[in-house]
């Protein structure tokens, strides 16, 4: 390639022109992010140092006061035991029906697009609506499923008003919220697996299991591990969802749902505790820290092409 | 090419000079929660203030319920927010404490607004100091579905505890353990934690707390028996849980009253005008009942107040007085009580003769005298203490005496934190 007198003059190639107005571009979303991400995520730890009430309030440095106190704070661990159920509940159950329907829905022809539209509406539908219709649905005394559970003799049960089945009752409207997200994921990933394996497959004439076993899963496997990611990430922050279920009592009954995000909100907002609603946000990034770069590790491993 | 550019520019500037000379009003920036017949109102008021005082501003701001308190916190501490803000006065030992708002100025003498707005206006005395007027007094009283009484064949609204449960019963309807209309639908988080507090424990013969609100009380002998009492209405086939009845609902237990699947609620005077617009039905209210016949009547008052944040200053702070005087003027109260349903924070206002007499304030205004309002360091905090006690004995089963202590530890705790810090 020959240069341009012009380039001459900056002393730089194209392509290196090309790669300043790269960076440049690159730095303005840098920014943002160094701004709205990673500056306060810097502050909250500094706040969780104090005894944090307000910025118009004198707030003193107490050390490792909030992290000691998180060490006696039931309702924390309640709200931690119940964060890592909704994953270890929800994440698997996500996977599982998101490649399911992804793999019925790429098996089609016919009505392709309203089947996929059906499937995603509920990812767009607003959180507010979805846990509303969620607690009609589930009501005890007039809700549908329990006029269809009476179908079948089985008693009225109390789902979102009962500590036992709370929890189960929230992850399941999590789980059907998000699926239209994971089923696009899959759906994208699916088509990205060369037609050509499945043909030498047919030749050989495997079964449908080990088609799926030994081509469709080791061939996902990167998009499986970022849906894995991604789910876990989700039910870890849970929030809006469950404040929603249970408007009169944000996390209840008695707690049962109650998740970290919404239980840093209740000590912020309500009870303003700044500062300890900030140690336990620094818990909260710690535990996502090393549970995403553990999944990257363990999952990530098994990539072979 | 140039030229233009800083022709265009000098007049811009010019504009933007003619502008800010034009804006040399003075801003006051008001903010409540989104409540459509209060926003209405103040948008009323506004307009006849900004006429009367060509000088001011008021802008008028509102949030939903749930995020108000988060938005005041978060925008007051950026410097932003409101200069004059409404809010409930069991938050104010919370705001204070986090200096949200500034001490009321002298125009606003202690002695008048004591002698104005009656003795409840003393749970929002901090530091010796008034941070707020009061503009809304509510206290509670027992709504009841006159259609549903008549089906049950009651004739006259109960006078006693006792006598309201029996009613209930006759009332409740249910079906292989699913209800269809409840006797009295109850609800902690509602009003029903407030009754226990202010209300069944001191008519069972006990107190909620010491008389300097630093100690829990209610979880003496005669608490224990009125908590028993309450919460075992529900297996006793009187009461069903609002959330059971109608879900989804910020106010279950009302909304459920309103559709006609309740008999009876206790709620507060607040409630009339959502009452009045929803209900499909005959209604009427009655005073809340006592444990005997000529025992012991109590209440539980609460009332809103508007004060005045840090950022109203000089000028500005001059301007938010007027506003706020202008606020809790007589003309405007009354206003208020015909436009939201909310009784004046003035005892005067309120003993006017057409409002005792009136069928559904009658029994609110009759109340006010003995209401008692209780001084909460950590409303939503205390609450919770509470209605999760309650229940606890519902959802789980859990042995009265237990959830009541772990109440009162529970809020114990609070409490001490608060007088700690």
């Amino acid at each position: 390639m020959t240069q341009s007198p012009r380039a001459k003059r900056s002393g730089l190639t194209l392509a290196g022109r090309q790669a300043v107005w790269a960076y440049v571009f690159l730095i303005t979303p840098l920014l943002f992010f160094l701004l709205v991400r990673i500056y306060p995520a810097f502050e909250s730890l500094r706040l969780s140092f104090l005894d944090y009430r307000s910025p118009l309030t004198v707030n003193p440095f107490i050390g490792l006061e909030n992290f000691q106190e998180m060490t006696q704070d039931a309702t924390l661990h309640r709200a931690l035991l119940n964060t890592l159920l909704y994953a270890v509940i929800g994440v698997p159950a996500q996977l599982v029906l998101g490649l399911g329907v992804a793999m019925l829905l790429q098996g089609i022809n016919k009505y392709k697009g309203i089947y996929r539209a059906i499937y995603f509406a509920p990812y767009i539908t607003p959180i507010v609506a979805s846990a509303w219709v969620w607690q009609w649905l589930l009501n005890k005394n007039f809700g549908p499923v329990n006029a269809l559970l009476e179908q079948f003799g089985i008693p009225a049960q109390p789902f979102l008003g009962s500590p036992d089945q709370a929890l189960v009752s929230a992850a399941a409207l999590v789980i059907w919220q998000q699926l239209g997200f994971q089923i696009v994921l899959f759906l994208a990933g699916l088509e990205g697996i060369p037609r050509v394996y499945y043909e030498a497959a047919s030749l050989d004439g495997v079964t449908t299991w080990t088609r799926f076993r030994y081509i469709t899963l080791p061939l996902l496997n990167a998009t499986v591990v970022f849906s894995v990611v991604i789910a876990t990430n989700g039910f870890l922050q849970l929030f809006a969802q469950v404040a929603n279920l249970n408007p009169t009592d944000q996390g209840g009954p008695l707690d049962s749902t109650l998740t970290v995000a919404l239980y840093i909100y209740r000590m912020a907002f309500q009870s303003s505790k700044m500062g300890y609603a900030a140690a336990i946000t620094v818990l909260l990034f710690a535990i996502i820290l090393l549970f995403t770069v553990f999944q990257l590790r363990v999952l990530r491993r098994r990539v072979e092409y | 090419m140039r030229k233009r550019f800083i022709v265009a520019i000098a007049s811009l500037t010019a504009a933007l000079a003619v502008a800010a000379a034009q804006s040399q009003k003075t801003q006051v920036v008001y903010w409540q929660y989104q409540f459509d017949s209060k926003v209405n109102l103040v948008n009323d008021l506004i307009a006849e203030f900004n006429k009367a005082n060509p000088d001011i501003e008021v802008k008028q701001e509102t949030f939903p319920y749930d995020s108000y308190i988060a938005k005041v916190k978060s925008s007051l501490g950026a410097g932003q927010g409101p200069d004059v803000a409404n809010l409930f006065y069991g938050w104010l030992p919370d705001w204070v404490g986090s200096n949200l708002l500034q001490p009321l100025p002298a125009s606003f003498p202690a002695k008048q607004l004591e002698e104005r707005v009656g003795s409840l206006v003393k749970a929002s005395k901090i530091n010796g100091q008034y941070y707020a007027v009061p503009t809304a007094v509510r206290v509670l009283a027992v709504f009841y579905n006159k259609d549903l009484f008549k089906a049950a064949g009651i004739t006259s609204v109960p006078k006693t505890w006792t006598e309201m449960e029996a009613d209930a019963k006759k009332i409740q309807k249910s079906d292989n353990g699913k209800v269809s209309v409840a006797g009295w639908a109850v609800q902690p988080e509602g009003q029903d934690h407030h009754l226990f507090r202010e209300v069944l424990s001191r008519q069972w013969g006990g107190k909620p707390y010491t008389t300097d609100f630093k100690k829990i009380a209610y979880n003496s002998l005669a608490g224990l028996e009125a908590f028993k009492w309450y919460t075992g209405l529900i297996e006793r086939g009187a009461a069903t849980r609002g959330l059971d009845l109608f879900p989804g609902s910020g106010n279950a237990y009302r909304d459920s009253f309103i559709s006609g699947r309740a008999g009876m609620i206790v709620d507060g005077s607040f409630a009339i005008s959502a009452i009045r617009n929803g209900a499909k039905f005959n209604w009427g209210v009655f005073e809340l009942p006592v444990r005997e016949a000529g025992g012991l009547r109590a209440n539980f008052g609460s009332y809103w107040v508007h004060g005045l944040t840090p950022n109203a200053k000089g000028a500005k702070l001059e301007a938010s007085t007027k506003w706020l005087k202008f606020l809790t003027s007589d003309d405007v109260q009354r206003r208020w009580l015909k436009a939201i349903g909310e009784l004046p924070a003035n005892t005067v206002l309120a003993a006017a003769p057409e409002l005792r007499k009136d069928p559904i304030y009658g029994p609110f205004i009759a109340s006010i005298p003995f209401a008692r309002a209780t001084f909460f360091v950590d409303e939503a905090g205390q609450r919770k203490a509470l209605s999760d006690a309650l229940n606890s004995v519902w959802l789980t089963k859990t042995d009265p005496a237990k959830a009541l202590e772990s109440a009162a530890s529970g809020e114990q705790k609070l409490l001490t934190d608060f007088f700690k810090r």
